[in-house]
């Protein structure tokens, strides 16, 4: 077996290990055989409701969200061929955000919540597309300048809505733009749309590698280039949507997961899609969980753990990569 | 028989800048053709537009027969190869990994590169001299060694056809004759053909039998190399006198 492969298996350990810490640490903290007996079944009363119907959920669509972030962000630097690229790079969390702070603003929660966001973010994958579309040539470059000018301008949406808002509903809307896993209950379509992405990208995996090398190249190669980057497109966004509509903009996971991973793995999407989805995923639920406990009751969100967890590391693998 | 390659009639621009009209070109089995032509007059455009990459403006550009653009991209692969001016690589890889997105037109979705690739893409490697070198980041090395390792892969893709920008750039003067040498000997003995863009009027005339001469404005000469190469042609294509001469029975061409 390639080290690479031991490398994937080793995910999945840290991505099962950071669900069972996620499902164990809180302000109660349940012991392993009790953990144990909660999940075979048994085991009645305030501990099997805590870890079942409160940390579990949550847990699991911390690891959904993760996971989807990872893997946009990967697809999103082959895409543009720009290492730096990250999902929120082409807007769309911006008309998420736009449509989430707009309900708030209005007063109205839970389900007009997440459709808005949902909606917003869609608007944006739209525009964006539509704009890069255009007249012409499609290029990589296009996109990515329509995709950034389009994100300045939620940008100040964001800023022109938070100077109109109360104050009692600032704190809120400050949290979701953090990214927080607080209101998020119902894992199931994160779940899923992780699986749709992956079985959706995964039989693309070597042509993405091929068209890393340049659009030429790959044309040259036998890539038919422009149903390939329509294709990518609409996985990558549609991870982000799902993935900003669960947890509002968590940053530097779908652009520091996927580099980590380059830097160990090389540049095979083959290995490094499904990489990034179990690391994003395990990044997210052990960031959540240290979120939840290192200053409880007071809850932080959980876009300042990751940010806070990620940038050293990162940090310290770029300097030692370049000896 | 068909030709391998063959144009009818075709018209490409640039820029609102015509390259050719009404150009009819047929390329054969065994034959090697130079493209010359001043900086910026359409060489490469021309070369992307034979290869699939560019649609031509009127015209059709058939390969075996069959017009390119009724074919699969990875049909098109399987008998195409194009040597590119610029390579890109944002990500890191090592050689071996580049070489191998050689053999991506034969594998399917899900398949993953085998023994036999593997020993193709070493022999390739070897071929252009870079054995050594197997697990090098491409990012270290040389303008010239980028070169041959693009060659190395286009020789794994091993296609009928080599359409060729500029092959021997960034090469030094041995390594232009052994990897010319190298591509020339497999259009001999393996029946393959090769177009190839080049400045150096001196290894088209050693290594091509038939070259394309582009004026601009849509003017255009092709033919044997002994017909179009002489001095009154190339001194009109480069708007600068050129003496030709001979060296050990070769043609040499000598700038004014």
């Amino acid at each position: 077996m390639r080290p690479s492969w031991w490398l994937l298996a080793g995910l999945l350990l840290l991505s099962v290990a950071s669900l069972i810490f996620a499902l164990a640490a809180g302000s109660v903290t349940i012991a392993w055989p009790e953990l144990w007996a909660i999940v075979n079944g048994g085991e009645e009363g305030l501990g099997r409701s805590l870890v079942l119907e409160l940390r579990l959920p949550r847990a699991l669509a911390a690891f959904a969200t993760g996971g989807m972030l990872a893997l946009a962000g990967a697809l999103m630097q082959v895409l543009l061929r720009n290492p730096l690229a990250d999902p929120y790079i082409l807007g769309i969390s911006g008309g998420a955000a736009v449509g989430a702070l707009l309900t708030m603003l209005l007063g109205a929660g839970g389900m007009w919540l997440t459709g808005s966001a949902f909606g917003g973010a869609l608007l944006s994958m739209l525009l964006v597309f539509a704009l890069a579309h255009g007249r012409g040539s499609w290029t990589a470059t296009r996109l990515l300048l329509t995709g950034v000018v389009v994100a300045a301008g939620w940008g100040a949406l964001i800023s022109l809505i938070l100077s109109l808002s109360p104050d009692a509903q600032l704190r809120g809307m400050l949290f979701w733009l953090m990214g927080d896993l607080s209101h998020a209950d119902d894992p199931w379509p994160g779940l899923l749309v992780l699986a749709l992405g992956l079985g959706l990208s995964l039989p693309l995996a070597r042509n993405l590698n091929v068209l890393s090398r340049g659009e030429l190249q790959a044309g040259a190669l036998g890539v038919a280039v422009g149903p390939l980057r329509v294709r990518v497109y609409l996985i990558a966004s549609l991870l982000t949507a799902v993935a900003v509509t669960t947890a509002g903009s968590v940053g530097f996971v779908g652009l520091i997961v996927p580099h980590l991973l380059r830097l160990v793995l090389g540049n095979d999407q083959r290995l490094l899609l499904p990489a990034s989805a179990l690391l994003g995923g395990s990044l997210l639920t052990l960031a959540d969980t240290l979120a939840r406990t290192v200053a409880a009751p007071q809850q932080l969100p959980v876009g300042v753990i990751t940010a806070l967890l990620g940038v050293p590391v990162f940090l310290y693998l770029l300097s030692r990569s370049h000896r | 028989m068909t030709a391998l390659l063959q144009t009818r009639g075709l018209e490409v621009a640039i820029a609102g800048k015509c390259i050719c009209r009404g150009f009819d070109l047929a390329i054969e089995r065994g034959q090697c053709w130079g493209m010359l032509g001043r900086n910026g007059i359409g060489k490469t455009t021309l070369l992307h537009t034979l290869a699939g990459l560019r649609a031509p403006l009127a015209g059709a550009t058939l390969l075996e027969g069959v017009t390119l653009d009724t074919l699969p991209r990875r049909r098109i692969a399987q008998s195409i190869g194009v040597l590119f001016q610029h390579s890109e690589d944002p990500f890191p890889g090592t050689v071996l990994e580049t070489v191998l997105i050689g053999r991506h037109p034969y594998l399917a979705a899900w398949q993953w590169e085998g023994a036999e690739d593997r020993r193709r893409a070493q022999q390739a490697l070897a071929a252009v001299g870079m054995e050594e070198m197997m697990d090098r980041q491409v990012a270290t090395l040389s303008g010239g060694e980028r070169q041959r390792l693009a060659i190395a892969t286009l020789l794994i893709q091993e296609p009928r056809l080599m359409l060729l920008d500029e092959p021997a750039n960034h090469l030094d003067l041995h390594h232009q004759i052994a990897i010319l040498d190298l591509l020339a000997g497999q259009v001999r003995d393996e029946g393959r053909a090769l177009l190839m863009i080049g400045h150096d009027l001196n290894l088209t005339a050693r290594y091509c039998d038939h070259a394309l001469l582009l004026f601009g404005e849509g003017e255009t000469l092709c033919g044997e190399v002994a017909e179009v190469l002489t001095e009154s042609h190339l001194e009109r294509l480069y708007g600068h006198p050129i003496r030709c001469a001979e060296v050990k029975g070769r043609r040499v061409f000598v700038a004014g």
